[in-house]
């Protein structure tokens, strides 16, 4: 048994949800008892989709538990045949089915549907919802995948956008749009978009573009292992990381197409001078592991940040993780406790956070701006605008996305220069954001924290829990009130920073107090 | 006029799309402050709590999930020892609990881990100071409102006992509406009036045979059980929302306390004038139009007979998940005859008769909203009206509004919307 507040994944059964509604075509079955129909809102309102997902629910009641729930499962699927016509119709067990043992793959079997049936083990009390989408398309590939024969063009299938997936709609575009000037043809997009026929003929591919490891490398292994066919291993976000995926898909296809760079212009809007605040800007990445590997890099390489903490939520991708975060000077973080993913950025007190919807909850809890980078997203990530994160034009979406939360160069020297200015003071939030700046008393010291401010949050009614930010120094060192008082001087979105920094320093010289001289000693000490 | 209590009710079974009880917890954890709900369940468990609301509420939250694990289910580690674990993790980190809610799930409930022994257990342990309670809020025994019902007549066998005559009002009101009823009651010469749920636990209310009850929300009927089973005595009558259904409301538990119709007129007058006033505004988009009311929250009837009586709508079909009779009666009498009353849900024949019907306003969860406007159907979301204040008069106007809002925007957009391109004409 494990506590959890939040959960960054779903069950199992929510991904091969995602699978189904990302296709068409494709009907499924969901042994499940009243209530779990609370998924379908994902996808309708996160997601605004127009349409119900495609999945019946058994709607198992206590009563029917001493009765015939197997009667009914099979009822279900006759109704969702007869109703819908599906190609293929997947069925499955949602967490409290599993428990009841009907078994849906083998009832589902006897029942001579007239189309393939895809029966789909997802273990609710080990898994999640990242296995979920991953295993339904592995045994979408297995029971409908046939040996076909190769095109006469190079094409290839592009593997893993689903539905609900961060960016998937916009990423799917770009590499299609890429692949193209490399005069490549997809040959089956999956799930997004493809029928079970379309999952049929997937063997006609010369090679396969594996866009989302979390959702689909098991059946670009499945593929590689019965067709013969290569997958890409680059995940094309940034610039350079796009640069080495078109390598990796020429040599995997002998193109030798000219790629037209001149829409890239993230690397021009990082080497201009205005970007020079960016610099060494502390940020921390949490998310899945994909996308956190490359945003790490992104970070680093083309944005000039200092990636100071890196993890995911999902464990499949520890090892390549942990691997990076070693070359990056950094241990790690794996975990799906949201507790601990707070208690990590706290301590690291980073200037800015790369993560999901829940590290942009603890960024407002902490007075961190946060960009979201991977899911789980919210309804506000899913924008009208086409906004990839892969490709050139991804990389210009990260840059935009990634400097909007913070505080503009010249913006940051004035609030430096002049920091208990009544109207013009750190607590007031970058002056390009929306939200109402809150005017100082005149004549009082701006000494509000960004913390207590609280962000956008509402306000607790409450008292503050005992995870509240409050940066405690380590036990033997004390800060005497005039040094608090100048790092309280300090810009918010330095503070943190120098505070760690000035306790760090101050403990490696063994002082056990910290004055406005070991303060700035410890700034000139950390200058860079 | 024939009111629709003797209309035969059409029963389904079949696909229900609907929440399951734990959602109650939503803005129950929000109403009692010091009380803490823990779902013990799986992980679907906890990814409803936090889809459901539609919106993430990250002020740390006063519910969570102990997550069942393949270990608690194959025997390997007693659940009760693994439970009693978490609450004491969790209580040393909340001190400011003093109420804990062990909430049961589907799978607590198949496995059949017995939480009232757990409760009686951990109150043994962590008593007095905290005071654990248990009710199940799992989809196979309870939908979306019923959870708050189930909490609630937890809490009855737990009140003290009273001789004071009393008038006790029960449901969870957003707590500007708890005010102002209580404010209305006291010009009446009603009080002392105690609330159940309390905001925090040393003010729950106390019970006995003198004690009246009236509810304020229409999905309380095992709630409504319990009190009568501690020898509280029940006050029915139509529920108080609209200017018509709060002044009924109001005087059926004024004639409980001897209270003459008369005083109650005298004493709402003005309020009650403000809310027809209100609703009259509202009313102007809402008069002729069509409504069909997809089974959600048992808030159904009622709304139906605010909105067919006091704004001119016309009720197709009215669905709830439950019909219970005694308590809607009264309300079922006010509604003219002629709306299909339904009870229980096959959401695909449903949405078969929607579409044959083309409502001007069809009432329903989350999960059809979108694609039923993707039809080019108005649609109004049931989950907003318990997540917003719709109780008494001052709230009757806005209640309206929430029924008039789709219609207005659609107006607004005529033109605009994709799928009523051709609707337009």
């Amino acid at each position: 048994m494990k506590l959890a507040v939040w959960t960054y994944e779903g069950p199992p059964h929510v991904g091969a949800m995602r699978v189904a509604t990302g296709m068409r075509g494709l009907h499924m079955v969901l042994h499940a008892p009243q209530g779990d129909t609370y998924a379908d809102l994902l996808f309708t309102m996160i997601e605004r989709r127009d349409h119900r997902p495609p999945v019946s629910h058994t709607t198992f009641q206590a009563r029917d538990l001493g009765a015939d729930t197997a009667g009914l499962f099979m009822q279900s699927c006759r109704d969702a045949y007869t109703r819908f016509r599906p190609q293929a119709l997947m069925v499955a067990a949602s967490c409290t089915a599993e428990l009841i043992q009907d078994d849906p793959g083998g009832l589902a079997e006897t029942m001579g549907l007239p189309v393939p049936v895809i029966p789909l083990e997802l273990p609710s009390y080990q898994r999640k919802e990242n296995f979920g989408c991953d295993e339904a398309l592995l045994q979408l590939c297995r029971v409908l995948a046939r040996p076909v024969a190769r095109t006469d063009r190079v094409t290839c299938n592009i593997l893993g956008p689903t539905a609900l997936g961060f960016r998937h709609r916009d990423d799917l575009a770009e590499i299609t749009g890429l692949l193209s000037e490399l005069g490549i043809e997809v040959n089956v997009a999956a799930p997004m978009g493809a029928s079970p026929t379309d999952i049929a003929r997937l063997g006609a591919a010369h090679f396969n573009v594996l866009l989302y490891p979390e959702t689909a490398e098991s059946a670009a292994r499945w593929c590689e292992k019965e067709f013969g066919q290569p997958y890409t291993k680059t995940i094309p976000i940034g610039a350079n990381a796009t640069r080495a995926f078109i390598a990796e898909v020429r040599a995997l296809s002998g193109s030798t197409l000219p790629v037209d760079e001149t829409r890239l212009r993230q690397p021009w809007w990082a080497a201009s001078v205005d970007s020079t605040y960016l610099t060494g800007k502390r940020v921390f990445v949490f998310g899945d592991g994909t996308h956190v590997m490359a945003a790490a890099k992104v970070a680093r390489d083309e944005m000039g940040f200092e990636v100071c903490g890196m993890g995911c939520y999902n464990r499949e991708q520890a090892r390549p993780l942990r691997a990076l975060a070693k070359e990056f000077g950094l241990e790690a973080l794996i975990t799906d406790d949201y507790l601990e993913v707070e208690n990590a950025i706290e301590d690291a007190a980073p200037e800015m956070i790369l993560g999901t919807q829940m590290e942009r909850h603890i960024g407002k809890r902490l007075g961190i701006p946060c960009a979201v980078i991977s899911a789980p997203v919210h309804v506000q990530d899913f924008p009208a605008r086409y906004s990839p994160q892969m490709g050139f034009e991804g990389a210009n979406v990260l840059f935009d996305t990634w400097v909007h939360p913070l505080v503009m160069g010249l913006e940051e020297h004035l609030l430096t220069m002049f920091r208990d200015d009544f109207e013009f003071h750190d607590a007031a939030g970058p002056s390009h954001h929306g939200a109402k700046a809150q005017l100082h008393e005149q004549g009082a010291p701006a000494v509000q924290t960004a913390a207590a401010d609280g962000g956008s949050m509402p306000p607790e009614d409450v008292p503050a829990p005992a995870t509240a930010p409050a940066p405690a120094a380590p036990d033997n060192v004390i800060w005497l009130t005039c040094a608090e008082r100048e790092l309280k001087k300090i810009p918010f979105f330095v503070r943190g920073k120098a505070r760690r920094n000035t306790e760090k320093y101050a403990t490696d010289k063994g002082l056990h107090e910290i004055s406005v001289d070991t303060l700035y000693e410890a700034k000139a000490h950390y200058a860079r | 006029m024939t009111g629709c209590r003797s209309t035969p009710v059409l029963k389904e079974r079949g696909q229900r799309e609907v929440f399951c009880g734990l959602t109650g917890i939503i803005w129950l954890h929000r109403k009692m402050q010091d009380a803490f709900f823990l779902v013990v369940g799986s992980r679907t468990c906890a990814h409803l709590l936090q889809s459901a609301a539609g919106v993430m509420i990250f002020a740390e939250p006063r519910f969570g999930t102990a997550i069942l694990e393949e270990k608690d289910l194959a025997g390997m580690a007693d659940a009760n020892t693994e439970l009693d674990r978490e609450v004491a993790r969790l209580l040393a980190r909340r001190p400011d609990i003093r109420q804990l809610f062990l909430v049961g799930s589907c799978p607590s409930e198949v496995i059949k881990l017995d939480l009232s022994r757990a409760a009686e257990r951990l109150s043994a342990l962590h008593g007095p100071a905290v005071r654990v309670l248990n009710f199940s809020g799992s989809g196979i025994e309870t939908t979306f409102t019923q959870g708050e019902d189930a909490c609630l007549a937890a809490m009855v066998p737990a009140l003290r006992e009273t001789d004071a005559t009393e008038l006790l009002l029960v449901g969870a009101l957003p707590d500007v509406v708890e005010d102002q009823a209580l404010e209305l009651l006291a010009r009446i010469g009603i009080s002392p009036v105690r609330c159940l749920p309390a905001r925090r636990a040393e003010h729950d209310p106390a019970i006995g045979p003198n004690t009246r009850f009236a509810l304020t929300q229409p999905f309380l009927g095992d709630t409504h059980a319990a009190l009568i089973r501690r020898g509280a005595q029940p006050i029915v009558a139509p529920f108080p929302f609209g200017a018509e259904g709060t002044t009924l409301w109001l005087k059926a538990v004024a004639a409980a306390f001897g209270i003459s119709p008369e005083t109650v007129d005298d004493v709402v007058a003005a309020p009650r004038a403000r809310a027809e006033k209100a609703v009259a505004a509202a009313a102007q988009t809402l008069r002729g139009k069509s409504i069909f009311f997809m089974p959600d929250s048992q808030l159904e009837i009622p709304l139906a007979r605010f909105l067919t009586r006091e704004c001119g709508m016309r009720a197709i079909e009215i669905g709830t998940p439950y019909l219970h009779t005694d308590l809607h009666g009264p309300e079922l009498d006010l509604i003219a005859a002629g709306p299909t009353i339904s009870e229980g849900q096959d959401v695909d024949l449903q949405l078969d008769r929607v579409r044959a019907a083309r409502p001007d306003l069809t009432v329903c969860g989350l999960g059809l909203a979108n694609p039923l406007e993707g039809e080019g159907l108005s649609t109004k979301w049931a989950i907003e009206l318990v997540f917003t204040p719709v109780h008494f008069y001052e709230q009757a106007g806005d209640l309206a509004a929430l029924f008039a809002r789709p219609l207005r925007r659609r107006a607004i957009l005529r033109g605009q919307h994709p799928n009523l391109l051709e609707a337009a004409e």
